[in-house]
């Protein structure tokens, strides 16, 4: 996959320069559906083909701007280095931490076993 | 004497118990009863404790409805998706640890779209909100629930949360007033997070004295949320006379191609109502406002699958039942938890964000947002105000844009610009249009439907823009709605 990406890099870097590319493949929504760990199922895979094409084709004349030079805008409200006073407040309690939780082992969060 | 109750607006219903001519408890019982019999599917749950406010706060127990992103201590908090069924936060946000503090009794939790991704409503996990206007069209999203609320008379008032327009779309499709401020005037911890840099609360109302009354409560700078700043000065009850002096801008290359004829007949007129009561009509060019939404829709789905990755049906709300290990519990919760529009905005930005096209998209988009600041600060140098629609349309019917997600995000033509500049935005009753969306309407037209205006002012010009569109409304002759049809 990791070699897909980069070949549709290339392409799209060859084709106008940048990188934008509007075709999106059953490959790549199955790619990153892993990344944002989503469980898709083959109807909505389908879907989300055409709907993302849709989306990211109606967004690529963005690139019609020239914005080199420009700075990008994270926020707009200027703040820098936002402190508070270092002072202990109380927080949530080791109970309200874990009322919520599906599954609570020895007062932390359970989970099954990673790499299984 | 109900129907005396229901026409009263928040701040009218605060001097009556004052003036102890209606008890908060017989005010509170009134709605929640009208809550609890709700036939637009606006809340999610309706307050069963009777918990009304401690007599002697400044909000005199005069209840709100809170949509359903706002966390409340003790109380079931889902931002209308099943992956947070049965989370009981520990905590208030601060908005409704603000409104707590001010003495407002809480009537329940209004639907919405699922994570606030939605322009209709009808991405709740708990079903579509109904129009009180037209129970076949949509509210407007994702603050649906609570404009229906409102509206139907269910509510006085009700809290919004807006990230590309969802206070104000809302607010326009139900004949509301919907008050976006400034980004960071309003707290916004507590809130569940869809896009952080462009999230704010803010008030669904009657009437432009009401968001005055609200905004008043909940602004401020909060320890908790470093992004939080408040405003400069207290919000006032607006009072103003007329509009003397004052420069409206219209952006030049608006594209009206997408609008309805009805929604630039009532623009035109309003501007004409403007020019009456003394204010100016200007042009002025934001030439990057046309490319916002595309910027906004990378932009937002980006920050909104960083966001969302927390849900994961480890520390709250529900987790899948699965026999294998950590990352099929990860996906499957996930992909069982989330409705389609928030896997459509996960998986968007998602690809936004990785290796390889994040230039391309996220990079570009910010870059995008950045000319949009530009050109909202050189026309301010023009005007005191920008002027839009709110919404290119009147609310369309149910299941009408359900299938192209494209269309429905074109309804937040108008709001999202003002979203990325972070400024100060209020939607106004203008105008009605005839049931068929083909010509304006008289008040009282049976059938009829609201159409907005947006008035977007400076960073933190709440206080003048209240009064401008308190000037509007004033002179806008269409101050009420299903609210007092009566029922």
């Amino acid at each position: 996959m990791f070699y897909k990406v980069v070949a549709l890099v290339l392409i799209g870097v060859w084709v106008g320069g940048r990188t934008l590319c509007a075709v999106i493949s059953g490959e790549d929504v199955a790619y990153v559906a892993r990344l944002a760990r989503l469980r898709l199922t083959e109807d909505e895979q389908a879907q989300m083909t055409r709907d993302l094409s849709s989306v990211l084709g109606y967004v690529e004349h963005m690139d019609e701007l020239s914005l080199e030079d420009v700075q990008p805008t994270a926020r707009v409200v200027d703040l820098v280095n936002e402190l508070r006073p270092d002072e202990v407040k109380p927080g949530l309690t080791k109970d309200q931490a874990l009322a919520n939780a599906p599954e609570v082992a020895d007062g932390g969060f359970a989970v099954p076993a990673a790499g299984s | 004497m109900s129907q005396d109750l229901l026409k009263l607006s928040a701040a009218q219903a605060v001097s009556a118990i004052q003036a102890g001519d209606v008890s908060a408890s017989e005010l509170y019982d009134f709605y929640r009863r009208r809550a609890s019999a709700d036939e637009f599917n606006s809340y999610l749950s309706v307050d069963s404790d009777s918990t009304i406010a401690p007599a002697g706060g400044e909000l005199a127990g005069v209840p709100i409805a809170i949509k359903d992103l706002f966390c409340m201590e003790g109380v079931e908090t889902r931002a209308a998706s099943k992956i947070l069924n049965g989370y009981v936060p520990p905590y208030d946000s601060t908005v409704v640890a603000k409104l707590r503090a001010a003495g407002a009794s809480f009537i329940g939790k209004t639907n919405m779209d699922e994570f606030a991704m939605g322009s209709s409503n009808e991405n709740s996990a708990f079903g579509a909100v109904r129009n009180p206007w037209d129970p076949t069209r949509v509210p407007g999203g994702s603050s649906g629930g609570s404009a229906a609320a409102v509206a139907a008379g269910t509510a006085p008032w009700a809290t919004g949360t807006d990230t590309g327009g969802s206070i104000r779309q809302p607010a326009a499709l139900c004949g509301l007033v919907g008050l976006k401020p400034t980004y960071g005037a309003v707290s916004r911890f507590g809130m569940i997070a869809f896009a952080s840099s462009l999230d704010q609360a803010g008030p669904i109302t009657r009437d432009v004295a009401d968001a005055a009354l609200m905004l008043k409560h909940i602004h401020g700078k909060d320890a908790s949320d470093s992004t939080s700043i408040g405003l400069p000065e207290d919000v006032v009850a607006p009072s103003a006379e007329n509009l003397n002096g004052l420069k409206f801008g219209i952006p030049a290359p608006l594209d009206w191609g997408g609008v309805q004829t009805v929604v630039k007949a009532v623009f035109d007129a309003s501007c004409k109502r403007i020019e009456a009561a003394g204010g100016e009509i200007v042009e002025l060019p934001l030439p990057h406002a046309d490319y916002a939404l595309s910027a906004y829709y990378i932009i937002a789905p980006a920050e909104a699958s960083a966001n969302l990755a927390r849900m994961d049906g480890v520390r709250f709300g529900q987790r899948a039942d699965v026999s294998g290990g950590l990352t099929e519990m990860y996906e499957t919760t996930r992909g069982e938890g989330f409705g389609p529009e928030v896997k459509r905005r996960i998986m968007l930005g998602t690809y936004a964000l990785s290796s390889g096209y994040y230039d391309a998209y996220y990079g570009q988009a910010q870059k995008v947002r950045t000319k949009i600041v530009e050109d909202f600060k050189a026309a301010y140098e023009t005007c005191d105000f920008i002027i839009t629609p709110t919404s290119p349309s009147v609310a369309f019917g149910l299941g009408e844009k359900t299938d192209d997600p494209l269309q429905m995000y074109l309804s937040d033509y108008f709001t999202v610009p003002i979203s990325l500049a972070g400024v100060p935005a209020i939607s106004l009753p203008a105008g009605l249009a005839t049931s068929d969306g083909s010509a304006v309407a008289e008040p009282g037209t049976e059938g009829a439907l609201p159409v907005g205006l947006q008035i977007a002012a400076p960073h933190f010009a709440e206080n003048k823009l209240l009064d401008a569109a308190h000037v509007f409304e004033r002179e806008t002759d269409f101050a009420d709605g299903p609210w007092t049809w009566g029922s």
